[in-house]
């Protein structure tokens, strides 16, 4: 009896949960199909699910059009590069906050997350100049250095929320060993860390790939990354949903692959401290 | 506990962070803060010298000053409530026991790897174009007419399409917190014979407290800076004009940093009185 | 032996150099609609000719100008090469931003450029942008649906008589629009479309002293007239329709008239793309009697940033891109109906151009538009749709967003009108104009 209730709760949750789990994906399938459609298919009415000639000729348009792969690798590099130099730089303070902490730290991490709102197109000229002044307009390592001091308040607090989960006495345990700090950190902590560190790196790779400000604002040809790369295809001449899509499609496909194969990493790591 | 020597260390550790952020806001701060009582006009010639608290004045006496601190607090506001009410839902949904949960959690997180400016781009034209998108045709289907989405529902629409990209981190967090809820608490419960909606409000919310919290913290930062769904889609036009947008129309498109820059501050004030609010909460939740 | 070979490579690098045969790689700023691509599609061309090669940074027209604008303000030299339009190239000339082209070969032939796009790309009597494209707006109509309405489009038509037509096209229950126009926001979109209607009712945007001038009866004309019109013969939805939009619509059969740009005339005939490309007749843009029609001069320009490194290959390539031959390059690969429209008188008197069906309505559009003198009564500024002062895209875009909210229904003229006399002038006067 109570097993057949509950295989008919399975049943109904199955159903619930993929139907509303396809609706929450649709945009991205339709922008996946709709990039196999020739430009009239695309706008046809009523609108052609499945059955339609698959064609490759919008990738091909679009690779003629653009240096795709220039574009995908200093993407690549940029968020990369930026979530990589934060987490070396985020990990000792995350540590010092979570095992060594004072009456100030709670307010340095909530001051460190707000240096996240300042509305960023305010400072454009002055970043601007800076980046003249610096040589460094147009190049990878300025936009990996604005990427990372944008993301460093998120991935301190998530390493924090982390390495406070990680129970104090086995520290204890090993400093009573005769541990150094740097061996603590490196032998006995960041092992037990790893599933917090794979998810804060997956999550600021991801925030870094998506942002489109300062990506779009502070690169010309040499340090585009994608977000460039699609702002040359928004609003061209006439029917443009299939060239669009695809172009989308390119944009986007890296990372989603990237994020379903590491969602597990990302999902076990990603709390911020919410559960206790 | 903690030894005077590990105290320093620490300190030492901490250091790079704080530096680098205190740089990173003290620079351009100290810098827009310069530029707001400047006229700074970088068509006509750049620095035009000081002028006290004039584009204060300005930034603030202007008619669209106070509907885009609306717009602002709509948007945020919407998208929050939004993807806190169908985030909880759908965990609550997707810790069910079910067929193919590892395809579904995949299927939902989806629209969180998508740039912003992808996903505005296709929301606007392959869905809510009023002749060709898929909407129009979904309501010339049902006999209806199509509706002018991103004119007659604009900040709607925004919004829809924001919450469509931050309902996957809500859910996900939200989940986790539901994972690691007690599962012999509920059952008992439900031995009891407490109704669904009894475990729901005594049980499962009040754990979610925490939870709910930093979704909100975590959503607003990133809210507050919301600009590539407007850019892309109205343009800051149908009401949709939000604080951000409107220093952005005054930095780039009518080239007045100086006007931009007091806006700026105001951005900074607003921001810190939504701060202030939602820090008491998530600090009152961190101390536990 | 390491030491020895750099040595001998730098020498190598300065004497190449110094001979003036460096070849440079330049990066060129540009525009994402179709010519501009067609042209990166053609840059081996130029390569092959100079040894030179091209970087391009193709973005969206929105993009482009708040990209190159914070460039060239704060002088960062990212570009050697900047697509600019007739708006910006006298207000960064008079800036000292832009190198002046007064040293064009021989062989390019700068006298060629037609009077009208040479007048609106210079400053104090210079070139400083060489134009790639021009254009002017005209009206664009269905010939059957007109003989169908029983009625004759003549060669230079009153609104009152557009009005009229687009009722009588209109055809709702075939998804039949009488005309279609930009209704979208921005200025370069729906913005510079009413301020060329408007001069043609005789409205201006500033009086001789700079005061706005939205409270005057020819404004409120203008916007009376364009939203009745568009109530009755206008597409569902007409307050977020760009060029864009509109043109999928007439290429879909979907317009009965549409009133847009030069170029769109080659899309809207061409058999790939439009569905009526066989059934397009061409008349110049309407007026009400006033003296002024309300075609608008556009065009987009090559310039060279001041202080690039490149200078010299900038030049050629400016030189290459907007030559005679790179029309006659364009000819051969594509025809006579895809090359850049606009821009130079011997491209109108080539007897293979003629033979285009809008080429001629193109040249007699662009040549009866005048930037210096543009509206009825007389105006402080330069330009038709614009006015050629630094603040005028940041205001022309939030007054068409006023505008494109009375076409959504969310607000009346009146009140649109009151808000854009205020802000117009505010802005005026944070800028120093009152």
């Amino acid at each position: 009896m109570a097993r057949a209730v509950t295989q008919k709760r399975k049943i109904i949750n199955t159903v619930a949960a993929w139907g509303i789990g396809l609706l929450i994906f649709f945009p991205i399938l339709w922008t996946i199909l709709t990039s196999f459609k020739t430009e009239a298919q695309a706008i046809s009415d009523p609108p052609i699910f499945l059955a339609f000639d698959w064609t490759l000729e919008n990738y091909g348009v679009v690779l003629e059009r653009s240096n795709y792969m220039r574009f995908l690798w200093n993407s690549v590099i940029i968020a990369g590069g930026s979530t990589i130099l934060g987490i070396i730089i985020a990990v000792p303070a995350a540590w010092s906050m979570a095992f060594v902490p004072s009456r100030r730290t709670k307010d340095i991490l909530l001051w460190m997350l707000s240096t996240k709102m300042l509305p960023a197109v305010g400072v454009l000229y002055p970043i601007y100049l800076i980046f003249i002044k610096l040589g460094i307009l147009d190049s990878r390592i300025g936009l990996v250095i604005v990427l990372m001091l944008m993301n460093l308040p998120i991935i301190v607090w998530m390493l924090y929320t982390y390495f406070r989960e990680i129970p104090g006495e086995i520290l204890e345990a090993a400093r009573m060993d005769g541990a150094s700090l740097k061996n603590e950190i490196l032998y006995v902590l960041t092992p037990m860390a790893i599933p917090g560190i794979a998810s804060t790196l997956l999550l600021n790779f991801i925030l870094a790939w998506n942002e489109a400000f300062w990506t779009l604002n502070l690169t010309a040809a040499k340090a585009a990354p994608l977000t460039a790369f699609i702002a040359s295809y928004s609003s061209p001449e006439g029917l443009f949903f299939a060239k669009l899509s695809a172009a989308s499609t390119m944009a986007i496909a890296p990372i989603l692959i990237l994020g379903w194969f590491s969602q597990k990493q990302l999902v076990s790591g990603l709390t911020f401290g919410a559960v206790k | 506990m903690a030894t005077q020597h590990s105290r320093s260390a620490a300190r030492l550790m901490m250091a790079p962070a704080v530096i680098l952020l205190l740089g990173w806001m003290l620079v351009p701060l100290i810098m827009t803060l310069m530029f707001s009582f400047k006229k700074y006009l970088p068509l006509r010639g750049g620095d035009l010298g000081w002028v006290g608290f004039e584009n204060y004045v300005r930034f603030v006496s202007s008619s669209s000053f106070w509907p885009s601190v609306m717009a602002t607090l709509i948007i945020v506001g919407g998208v929050l409530l939004i993807t806190v009410v169908f985030g909880v839902l759908l965990a609550l949904l997707l810790n069910q026991p079910m067929w193919g949960q590892g395809i579904v959690r995949i299927l939902v997180i989806a629209p969180f790897f998508v740039m912003p400016t992808v996903s505005a781009l296709v929301w606007k034209n392959m869905f809510m174009d009023p002749v060709n998108g898929l909407f129009a045709h979904l309501w010339r289907f049902f006999g209806a007419t199509p509706i002018e989405w991103l004119s007659q529902a604009s900040l709607q629409s925004i919004v829809m399409i924001v919450s469509w990209q931050w309902l996957p981190f809500a859910t996900l967090i939200l989940l986790t917190a539901i994972q690691s809820l007690d599962s012999e608490q509920l059952e008992a419960a439900e031995m009891d014979g407490a109704p669904p909606l009894k475990r729901f409000g005594y049980i499962i919310l009040p754990h979610l407290g925490r939870a709910i919290t930093v979704v909100v913290l975590i959503q607003t930062i990133f809210l507050l800076a919301v600009f590539a769904e407007i850019f892309v889609t109205t343009g800051g036009a149908f009401g949709t004009r939000t604080l951000t947008y409107l220093i952005y129309q005054r930095v780039l498109e009518s080239q007045n940093v100086g006007l931009g820059s007091a806006g700026g501050v105001y951005a900074i004030i607003l921001a810190n009185i939504v701060a202030i609010f939602l820090m008491r909460a998530v600090g009152k939740n961190l101390d536990e | 032996m390491s030491f020895r070979k750099s040595l001998y490579a730098a020498t190598a690098v300065t004497l190449v150099t110094a001979s003036g045969a460096f070849a440079e790689n330049l990066t060129i700023a540009t525009v994402n609609n179709g010519d501009m691509i067609r042209m990166q599609g053609l840059t081996q061309d130029f390569t092959d000719k100079t040894g030179h090669t091209v970087e391009w940074v193709t973005l969206e027209e929105n993009v482009l100008r708040q990209r190159v604008t914070t460039d060239i303000a704060a002088k960062g030299g990212s570009f050697d090469i900047m697509t600019i339009g007739m708006y910006e190239t006298p207000i960064w000339a008079a800036n000292g931003w832009l190198v002046p082209l007064d040293d064009l070969s021989e062989e390019y032939d700068a006298d060629d450029i037609l009077p009208a796009m040479a007048g609106g790309l210079s400053y104090e009597g210079t070139l400083y942008a060489a134009p790639f494209y021009g254009e002017s707006s005209m009206i664009m109509y269905r010939t059957d649906l007109m003989e169908k309405a029983g009625l004759e489009m003549p060669k230079a038509p009153t609104w009152e008589f557009i009005r009229e037509a687009a009722a009588a096209m209109t055809d709702r229950a075939n998804d039949i629009n009488g005309i279609c126009l930009r209704g979208k926001a921005g200025w370069g979109e729906g913005g510079a479309f009413i301020t060329a209607m408007s001069n043609s009712f005789g409205a201006r945007w500033f009086d001789e002293d700079w005061n706005a001038q939205f409270d005057t009866q020819p404004w409120a004309d203008t916007l009376n007239f364009y939203v009745d019109m568009m109530s009755e013969s206008g597409p569902a939805g007409y307050a977020t329709n760009g060029f864009n939009e509109n043109l999928s619509l007439f290429q879909q059969g979907k317009c009965g008239m549409w009133i847009d740009a030069t170029v769109a005339a080659s899309f809207v005939t061409n058999p790939n793309d439009s569905t009526v490309a066989d059934s397009v007749g061409f008349a110049l843009a309407p007026d009400t009697g006033l003296g002024k029609r309300s075609n608008w001069l556009w065009a987009w320009a090559l310039a060279i940033p001041a202080g690039t490194q490149k200078e010299a290959a900038a030049k050629e390539f400016l030189e290459w891109a907007t030559s005679k031959s790179y029309i006659e390059l364009v000819a051969e690969n594509e025809g006579w109906a895809n090359v850049p429209p606009g821009a130079r008188t011997s491209l109108y008197e080539n007897p293979n151009y003629q033979s285009v069906p809008f080429a001629q309505m193109t040249l007699d559009s662009i040549l009866s538009a005048d930037p210096k003198n543009p509206t009825v009564d007389p105006v402080p500024y330069v330009g038709i749709q614009f006015a050629a002062i630094p603040e005028f895209a940041g205001i022309a875009t939030e007054v068409s967003q006023e505008f494109s909210a009375v076409y959504a229904g969310q607000q009346t003229v009146e009140e649109a009108l009151a808000k854009a006399q205020a802000l117009t002038n505010d802005a005026m006067e944070a800028a120093g104009y009152r």
